[in-house]
């Protein structure tokens, strides 16, 4: 028995400040996904829905916030919460109803609404939440965090604020080839470096914004997508949805401190590289594999790490592979060919599957302008808040 | 009105001069594994097959840097400051401490920049100030370089 599952249709309401409900994006997003994939709704055994946080109730519970607003039709439900990492566990909560026969069609939807400026904590005065603590007692946004890890590069590695801006130069420059994304500018590395600074080192525009989007999925079992007239569907081959090993020794949003070291030593691979390796050892391939990659750029810093963290190169190479072009468009493994966070901005639960949606227009060959020819494998890579991993695996 | 010293979280340190401040964590009798933030209802650690208690350790007043940063925006509530007032930035610092083989973060005292604060370098513990109200003058831990020794 395959353990593939086929991406049936996939649909996007466009990134930006749009000012409306996540409802409506993530109902955009699902009716672009159903079209696409030449279903009525009616036809469908099950929604997942990614939560936001932003929405109260409806918001954490998506998966029947959407179902009501693309009208009832006693499909079954399922919500789930993980931070960015939330439309990987909807694709995979998907995937297993699939797998074990429970549902031929899933619909998966995730949309946000998010605020102008740095995320902040659930209000209140909760001092038993580490999220609402490392804002009161330090003030460290989300920013500071990315910035921490971009100055530990320049130590450990060598990198420099020029490497960094060369990242956002890539994806702005795959996002100007994007309709969908909500920059669609090229951006020059003299752009960035006048931009503000953010988090030292590093400046606006090595920054994602955070924006509004939505994101939907047709998921469905291979025997049910050929009936359908799909014989050679995109397939996704490996959801990996991989918490952390004790300890954790990097530090990480939102904690103030890792893990103690002293009683146990530490795993060869970071929490970044555990999420890419339990992904490639289920769909049984490895980085050589690639043809291209989406990987979570909330900073120019950041895409780097995960460079080496997905395999593309040994632990500090990651700046030469972008000083070399190895990871833009026409590169040797184009990494973020829709323009990335970078270019979209974090709408949360919509964001895994965004990716995985850049995957299937690029398997299938309808990237447009910035197709990656001849793709044949893709693997998303992203990271939750609270030790959520996330990485999708999809192959034609 | 009297205006009452008070930690920002109680439990998180202990001493209220230089000399005697320091961090507080606990650590599991069974297995002696470290927390800070601490923890006092249960070990982490999945391997940890006691029963152990968790009991209060002061953690190292000195450590190295593992990378720093600052805010050169004012951060969202609940950080309390004065929308009134122009932001001034501060600095975030990531402590090693090798004997708990762990990683803290926290501000770096008032005047000290990302410049002063390589990748490495040593820094200690001092009791801070994050803010005061009527009623409070809000404590709390900063972190600031310690002087490089006079080679002789
Ligand atoms: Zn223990």
């Amino acid at each position: 028995m395959s353990a593939d599952v086929a991406v049936l249709g996939a649909g996007m309401h466009p990134w930006g400040k749009w000012g409306r409900s996540f409802v409506s994006y993530g109902r955009a997003a699902a009716r672009e996904a159903l079209a696409d994939a030449g279903l009525d709704w009616r036809d469908v055994d099950a929604i997942v829905g990614a939560d936001t946080v932003r929405g109260g109730y409806p918001g954490y519970v998506a998966g029947a916030t959407f179902a009501q607003a693309l009208g009832w039709q006693g499909a079954r439900v399922t919500s789930v919460y993980a931070a960015c990492a939330s439309g990987a566990q909807a694709i995979g909560a998907a995937r297993a109803q699939i797998l074990a026969g429970l549902a031929d069609v899933v619909l998966v939807v995730g949309a946000d609404a998010a605020p102008k400026g740095f995320f902040a904590p659930a209000g209140g005065n909760r001092p038993d939440d580490p999220d609402w603590l490392r804002f009161r007692v330090l003030g460290a946004t989300n920013p500071a965090y990315f910035a921490l890890y971009a100055r530990r590069r320049m130590a450990l590695h060598g990198d420099t604020v020029e490497d960094f801006a060369q990242v956002k130069v890539k994806n702005a420059a795959a996002g100007a080839l994007n309709p969908r994304a909500r920059y669609r500018k090229r951006v020059s590395a003299e752009e960035v470096a006048a931009s503000a600074v953010v988090a030292d080192p590093l400046r606006l525009l090595d920054i994602c914004a955070t924006s509004d989007g939505g994101a939907a999925l047709v998921l469905s079992s291979v025997e049910f997508a050929r009936r359908h007239g799909r014989s050679d569907p995109v397939r996704i081959r490996a959801v990996s949805t991989v918490t952390p090993v004790y300890p954790k020794t990097v530090l990480d949003l939102p904690d103030i401190a890792t893990d103690s070291a002293v009683a146990v030593s530490p795993v060869a691979h970071s929490f970044r590289a555990s999420i890419a390796r339990a992904a490639y050892e289920e769909a049984g391939i490895g980085p050589e594999d690639l043809s291209l990659a989406e990987v979570y750029d909330l900073s120019t810093a950041l895409e780097l790490e995960w460079y080496e963290d997905i395999g593309l190169c040994p632990m500090g190479e990651g700046a030469k592979l972008v000083r070399e072009g190895a990871t833009a468009l026409g590169g040797r493994t184009p990494v973020n060919a829709s323009g990335g966070l970078a270019s979209f901005g974090e709408a949360v639960p919509a964001q895994a599957i965004a990716q995985v949606c850049e995957l299937t227009w690029q398997l299938r060959g309808t990237a447009g302008d910035r197709q990656v020819a001849g793709a044949r494998v893709g693997i998303t890579a992203n990271q939750g808040l609270f030790g959520h991993g996330s990485a999708v695996v999809a192959v034609r | 009105m009297t205006v009452t010293r008070r930690p920002v979280v109680a439990g998180w340190f202990t001493g209220d001069d230089e000399a005697d401040f320091r961090l507080l964590g606990t650590r599991c009798t069974a297995c002696s594994s470290v927390f800070f933030p601490r923890a006092d209802d249960f070990c982490r650690n999945p391997g940890c097959q006691g029963d152990g208690e968790l009991a209060e350790v002061p953690l190292s007043p000195r450590g190295r840097v593992w990378s720093c940063t600052d805010g050169r925006y004012r951060p969202p509530a609940p950080y309390v400051s004065d929308p009134d007032t122009p932001w001034e930035p501060y600095t975030l610092v990531a402590v090693e401490l090798d004997a708990e083989a762990m990683v803290v973060l926290g501000q770096a005292a008032p005047g000290v920049t990302v410049a002063d604060l390589p990748v490495g370098s040593e820094v200690e513990v001092v009791p801070g100030i994050l803010n005061e109200d009527d009623e409070h003058v809000w404590t709390t831990w900063h972190w600031r370089p310690v002087p490089a020794e006079v080679t002789r």
